[in-house]
């Protein structure tokens, strides 16, 4: 097994770190660039930022953000939310992202996926799923779970891969600030059916969850937001829980 | 002189690189100007990408014999990730493909399957490994990685690796599922991290900082 990569996510809404229950009810929570340097001491392995209103005023705010982290955290950083084009991908990257995450521009326009690819390396084009269960499948969800787009999430994660994607940062909008632990099932569901990695995200509330997700899951990484941000468990409890479940993490300092 | 030069080729996360040198409080400047890069005091070329577009873009820019021109002074030069697979002689990615040709060696595909036709490992190898001696190697004392105890996990993000001809010019490796990876490469000033020491967190820093005082 490689090692499981540690992912801090935080969902901004400019200029404020923000976190939801099932991507709706907002609250602020304060200062993301803090946050994620508190996250970066700890030893995070990865920074996401989500802009969940991506209009283009907060555009310009959210690659200062970006711009600010990489002057002391230096931890790779994915960006996503809003980007529509392979100028908007670009412009992130040059504000010091290393990734981009992309969900609706994909649905509408899934040759987006190949291009962002070709141009940048798969490895930089993360293919963001927000799926929700509906009866016997789950579906693509888009606009930040507003919007479903008649996709079933597995057949869109494998046909990613298809079009270039380096990995899958699969949310489940069911379980995304419920605390009561991830979609294992969903989950599964898409690390049986690619080959590239995926990031479990949306459900996280205590450490037993994280190794679910891998354990059972076969998740390749695990995006924690509402168990980080309000003070659940600490990065260094969950390598902790790892090394007790025998799985591979980065340790800091060898 | 001009100081510490990443070189800007239109490819790469260049600002983080700049950002880790600050970090090291040095002075850095981008820049793809051919005169520039041939007279810097430090030189790093990173890159993230495909192979064959890094070499065209370099070429297109004059900056292959600026850096040519530069090494000749045996001034201090690191590669990073593309950056370093490009020092080699030639890549195999997508074709054969002429490199730097500072080290012979190849850049080959990182196998997915065995000889079974098995999928035993993912690409791209994204995430943190630990560095290891090579087998050339016993230590990494007077090396860009003297300050690095073994085993310290760095950031990696590749398909394709670099497998120089000289053992000894490898000197350390990481282990991807079954499989020794070329990590980090050095031949008197020229230097090759596989890895991002900018985005490897104080441990990468430690590596931008002995580099910068060779």
């Amino acid at each position: 097994m490689r090692n499981v990569r540690l992912i801090a996510r935080l969902d901004v809404k400019a200029p404020n770190l923000v976190k939801g229950i099932q991507m709706e009810g907002l609250r602020k929570l304060g200062d993301p660039y803090e946050f994620a340097k508190e996250y970066y001491k700890q030893g995070i392995d990865e920074i996401l930022y989500t802009d969940i209103v991506a209009s283009l005023y907060e555009r310009n705010s959210l690659l200062d953000l970006i711009k600010k982290t990489t002057r002391d955290i230096f931890v790779p950083i994915t960006v996503g939310g809003g980007l529509r084009s392979l100028d908007d991908v670009a412009a992130a990257l040059r504000a010091g992202a290393d990734k981009v995450a992309i969900n609706t521009a994909a649905i509408k326009n899934p040759k987006l996926i190949t291009e962002v690819a070709r141009r940048f390396g798969s490895q930089c084009m993360v293919h963001s799923i927000q799926a929700k269960q509906n009866r016997d499948y789950w579906e693509a969800y888009y606009d930040n779970g507003r919007e479903h787009s008649g996709l079933d999430a597995v057949e869109w994660a494998k046909r990613g891969e298809e079009l270039g994607s380096g990995e899958i940062l699969l949310t489940s909008v069911d379980r995304e600030g419920t605390a009561k632990g991830f979609d294992l099932d969903l989950i599964k569901a898409v690390t049986k059916n690619v080959s590239i990695p995926v990031i479990a995200s949306g459900g996280m509330g205590e450490l037993k969850h994280f190794s679910d997700a891998v354990l059972q899951g076969g998740a390749d990484a695990v995006a924690m937001a509402h168990v980080l941000h309000y003070g659940l468990v600490t990065v260094d409890e969950v390598r902790q829980q790892a090394i007790r479940h025998t799985i591979p993490v980065r340790i800091p300092g060898g | 002189m001009s100081g510490v030069v990443v070189i800007d080729y239109g490819m790469g996360n260049l600002l983080s690189v700049k950002r880790g040198i600050e970090a090291c409080d040095f002075n850095v400047e981008i820049a793809a100007d051919p005169e520039k890069i041939a007279n810097a005091d430090r030189l790093i070329l990173p890159g993230v990408g495909a192979f064959k577009d890094g070499m065209n873009e370099l070429q297109e820019r004059g900056q292959v014999e600026a850096i040519q021109k530069f090494v000749l002074t045996e001034r201090p030069f690191l590669g990073i990730c593309l950056g370093m697979q490009m020092l080699m002689s030639e890549s195999e990615e997508h074709g054969i493909h002429q490199g730097l040709g500072l080290f012979s060696g190849k850049v080959v595909d990182i196998p997915r399957k065995n000889t079974d036709g098995v999928q035993i490992r993912k690409t791209p190898h994204i995430g943190w490994s630990a560095l290891k001696h090579s087998s050339s190697r016993k230590d990494w004392k007077n090396t860009i990685l003297q300050d690095v105890p073994e085993n310290e996990y760095f950031y990696f993000v590749h398909s394709f690796m670099a497998v120089p001809e000289d053992v000894d010019n490898t000197l350390a490796v990481c282990e991807y599922e079954g499989l020794n990876i070329t990590a980090c490469v050095q031949k008197s000033n020229i230097m090759g991290c596989q890895f991002h020491p900018e985005k490897s967190g104080e441990s990468g820093l430690m590596i931008l900082n002995r580099f910068l005082s060779i």
